[in-house]
């Protein structure tokens, strides 16, 4: 049993699948360089309009006008992303899928009734995931893959054909559906179209109109004058082909772009074309059972002419496009919480010109699976913490020049000896599960540089003061007895030191200190000296 | 149900002895038996104010509990309005970094246009005080002003917090901050904080010098140094590179516990927190 989904008006549904609120519109598709652009494709309302394929600009703007339609150009990146879509919904129902044309494919149901349920069922299942993908689809269901792609052709909707009644089912549909346009422009498609169409002109002169009248003509009388085109003709109109799938692995490259009518300057419009982006990327991701773990968003640049818009950095002026990254710590399928990453992460780097185009493209991963034990504390759930961790980090960034002075993640204690070395990590949920058991075990081993100690004695804690506090300091005796900056100010009472550090006397940035833990008034404060002078570090709380 | 009945208008009259009670709350213990023992541990689904002068334990009993509760597998969100945060007296307290998400907060502040223009022109960046030399930053009225952006910050960032929601543990350190600033937040944030931490599993803890959220705490423990920093026992006439700071003796009152019967007498606990290198 074969399904073949068949998408009427391909180019305008590759069109509207991204601006569906053009639908209720007559839409006019036109290719070429001005001034010789010619109409290539209409959709219904439009065909009703009068406007048909051939047609000028000047002569579809007059009928557009009348009809209150709309003129587009061309994409043939959203044609690519529509047929990758398609294919993704079809490979979402079986592994063997046939790409047949643009806009045109047929998918091999034998043995899925045990999964899907029966024919009619599985059609209208088809039908509804590309109403998901922003396609709408004419579905038919019958025994033999060429009867399946006449039959979406010729009827709308759902069709459904039982074994054996193909021939009864497609008679009245035209000749004309017997010709599958083939896209590629090898010598060997054009030859067949070639042919196709002098069949279509002898069957016409005949006054053959449809299949029932093909189908009745006699095969000896057939072959001898059109050779064996005709009889392969004749045969689909009787539905008697037998073939197999020239089956096709669709990519795994997720990627929807679209090119804009004029520059956009302002984020809230793209916003409403991120979301339908990323809710069809999610749609086709969802048909293969996938998640993604990173996003990658490009956006074409209108050159900047305004030589007073431009800042010091000459590289925004001549930049055609702006790339950014985002990458998740889990595998995710929520379209609304990508929108809401890419809106903080725009904000908070905003390409620097108005935007012609935008593409964004999906890494695929396999969806997560986490199993909750009953006794396991709650953590937060992985999609809110995103973009609460967006939230508070385009709110609390400030310049930031380097990963070292990231400000909201999960501190990372550094293998070395020197003050305050750690790294800020992205923080993401970690299970009992995420450590191993031999780290399990090392984090409750006690460290020798580290001086950890646990138990039930409270370990006293020290406040940093970042940077640290430069101070004038009395010493006396080599001993500090006073101390004069902005927060510490008086006679220090008491005094620990010096204990001596040093580090880094083999690299470029050495470093060399003397400690001292002092008491001024009621509190106790660690000061250091270095190359620079007195400093005061932080304080004992 | 026995005692119910039915009034005018078909509204449902319920005696007040059949009023629901409100179930004891569930606590945390600070891993400080003394502490524990004095408050019963910190509740969770309630705000908890741990107050005190500088060197007074508040950052020791805080690293306390994030060292217990992160061992307990919970996440735990530390706003660290001042970034006085030091990892490594963390990891020396037990804490396991990995599960404890640190912000911190800056007086750096970002700004785009009002509808979100993409232009590079109006992207806006106010160079903070904190990268300006630390001997310069002597204007008192710059310092508050600086101060209150970190304060505004730790705020915002503890509200999105609370509001995603998952986290065992919520610390907003505004210990740093100067009381005459910490004082200019509204009851009413306080008061919304309390609103989103009730009925959920969250303990949402404030360290600050003074308390400041009224009666929207539902605990608040005074810490206080009791005297001059332990040392370990040496002769007393010692030179300085002989002596070592032992630690602080650390002196708790618990002010308000809205989970007990409020005693006759504030309750007070002391315990010794020890430096890692002292013992």
């Amino acid at each position: 049993m074969f399904a073949a989904i068949y998408i009427p008006d391909f180019l305008v549904e590759a069109i509207l699948r991204l601006q569906p609120e053009l639908r209720a519109r007559a839409v006019v598709v036109m290719e070429g360089t001005a001034p010789l652009l010619r109409v290539i494709a209409v959709n219904e309302r439009a065909a009703d309009a009068g406007l048909e394929p051939g047609m000028t600009r000047l002569q579809a703007e007059e009928h557009v006008a009348a009809c209150m339609g709309v003129l587009v150009m061309r994409s043939p990146e959203q044609e690519a992303s529509a047929r990758a879509a398609l294919l993704d919904a079809a490979c979402g129902f079986s592994p063997r899928v046939e790409d047949t044309a643009p806009g045109l494919v047929v998918i091999d149901l034998e043995g899925l009734e045990r999964i899907f349920g029966p024919a009619a069922k599985m059609a209208r299942d088809i039908a509804r995931r590309c109403s998901e993908i922003g396609l709408e689809a004419q579905v038919a269901v019958t025994s033999n893959p060429d009867a399946a792609i006449h039959a979406a052709r010729g009827f709308s909707g759902v069709t459904v054909i039982p074994e054996g009644r193909e021939a009864e089912r497609l008679a009245m549909l035209p000749v004309d559906v017997l010709t599958v346009p083939v896209a590629s422009d090898t010598q060997k498609s054009k030859i067949e179209n070639q042919n196709s169409a002098e069949l279509l002109d002898t069957f016409e002169r005949w006054g053959v109109r449809n299949l029932r009248a093909l189908a009745a003509l006699p095969e000896v009388a057939v072959t001898e004058r059109l050779g064996q085109a005709g009889l392969q003709w004749q045969r689909m109109a009787r539905g008697q082909t037998r073939r197999s799938l020239h089956l096709v692995e669709p990519p795994a490259r997720f990627e929807e772009s679209c090119e804009l009518e004029y520059p956009v300057e302002s984020l809230e419009p793209l916003s409403f074309l991120f979301h339908r982006m990323l809710e069809q990327l999610c749609a086709r991701l969802a048909a293969r059972a996938l998640a993604t773990n990173e996003l990658t968003v490009t956006l074409g640049l209108d050159p900047v002419e305004d030589e007073s818009l431009v800042n010091q950095k000459s590289e925004i002026k001549n930049q055609k496009c702006f790339c950014r990254s985002l990458r998740l710590p889990v595998p995710m399928l929520d379209p609304k919480v990508f929108l809401k990453l890419l809106q903080l992460d725009l904000q908070a780097h905003p390409p620097g010109a108005p935007v012609v185009k935008v593409s964004i493209e999906a890494q695929p991963a396999e969806p997560r699976r986490t199993q909750n034990g009953l006794f396991q504390p709650s953590a937060p759930e992985a999609e809110r913490l995103e973009v609460t961790l967006a939230k508070i980090q385009s709110m609390v960034d400030g310049q930031r020049s380097t990963d070292e002075e990231q400000r909201v993640g999960s501190a990372e204690m550094l293998d070395t000896h020197r003050p305050d070395a750690f790294r800020i990590n992205r923080f993401a949920t970690v299970g009992p599960a995420a450590l191993s058991r031999a780290e399990a075990k090392m984090s409750r081993v006690p460290h020798p540089d580290r001086g950890w100690k646990g138990g039930n004695v409270p370990v006293i804690a020290l406040r940093l003061m970042r940077p640290p506090i430069s101070a004038k300091v009395v010493v006396r005796a080599g001993k500090p007895v006073r101390v004069e900056c902005e927060p510490v100010q008086g006679e220090i009472a008491w005094a620990a030191g010096p204990w001596k550090a040093s580090g880094g006397w083999w690299s470029e940035k050495p470093w060399a200190r003397e400690e001292w833990d002092v008491c001024v008034g009621a509190a106790c404060y660690r000061i250091y000296r270095d190359a620079k002078g007195w400093f005061v570090e932080g304080i004992y709380d | 149900m026995a005692g119910v009945r039915v009034g005018r208008d078909g509204v449902l009259v319920v005696p007040a002895s059949r009023l629901e009670e409100r179930s004891a709350a569930i606590t945390v213990s600070t891993g400080i038996a003394a502490l524990d023992q004095l408050s019963g541990g910190i509740p969770r689904g309630a705000l908890t104010e741990i107050c005190g002068p500088a060197s007074s334990g508040r950052t020791s009993v805080l690293l306390s509990l994030m060292a217990r509760m992160t061992q307990a597998n919970e996440v735990c969100a530390l706003v660290d309005a001042s970034d006085s945060f030091d990892p490594h007296s963390a990891e020396a307290a037990g804490v396991e970094l990995k599960r404890v998400l640190w912000v911190r907060c800056s007086s750096a502040t970002r700004s785009t246009g009002a509808t979100g223009n993409l232009k590079f022109e109006n992207f806006k960046i106010s160079t903070s005080q904190s990268s300006v030399s630390p001997c310069l930053r002597v204007d008192a009225y710059g310092r508050r002003k600086e101060q209150m952006s970190r304060v505004e910050q730790a705020l915002k960032a503890a509200d999105l917090l609370l509001q995603g929601g998952g986290f065992g543990l919520v610390v907003v350190d505004l210990a740093g901050i100067a009381p005459d600033t910490a004082r200019r937040v509204p009851l009413t944030s306080w008061f919304r904080f309390r609103r989103a931490v009730e009925n959920t599993a969250t303990a949402l803890v404030v360290l600050e010098q003074e308390p400041y959220a009224k009666t929207c705490a539902s605990v608040v423990i005074q810490l206080s140094a009791i005297s001059s920093p332990l040392s370990v026992k040496r002769p007393t006439r010692q030179p300085s590179h002989a002596a070592l700071l032992g630690g602080l003796e650390i002196h708790a009152e618990v002010v308000r516990d809205r989970q007990q019967r409020k005693p006759v007498r504030s309750a007070e606990a002391r315990w010794e927190s020890r430096a890692q290198f002292a013992i």
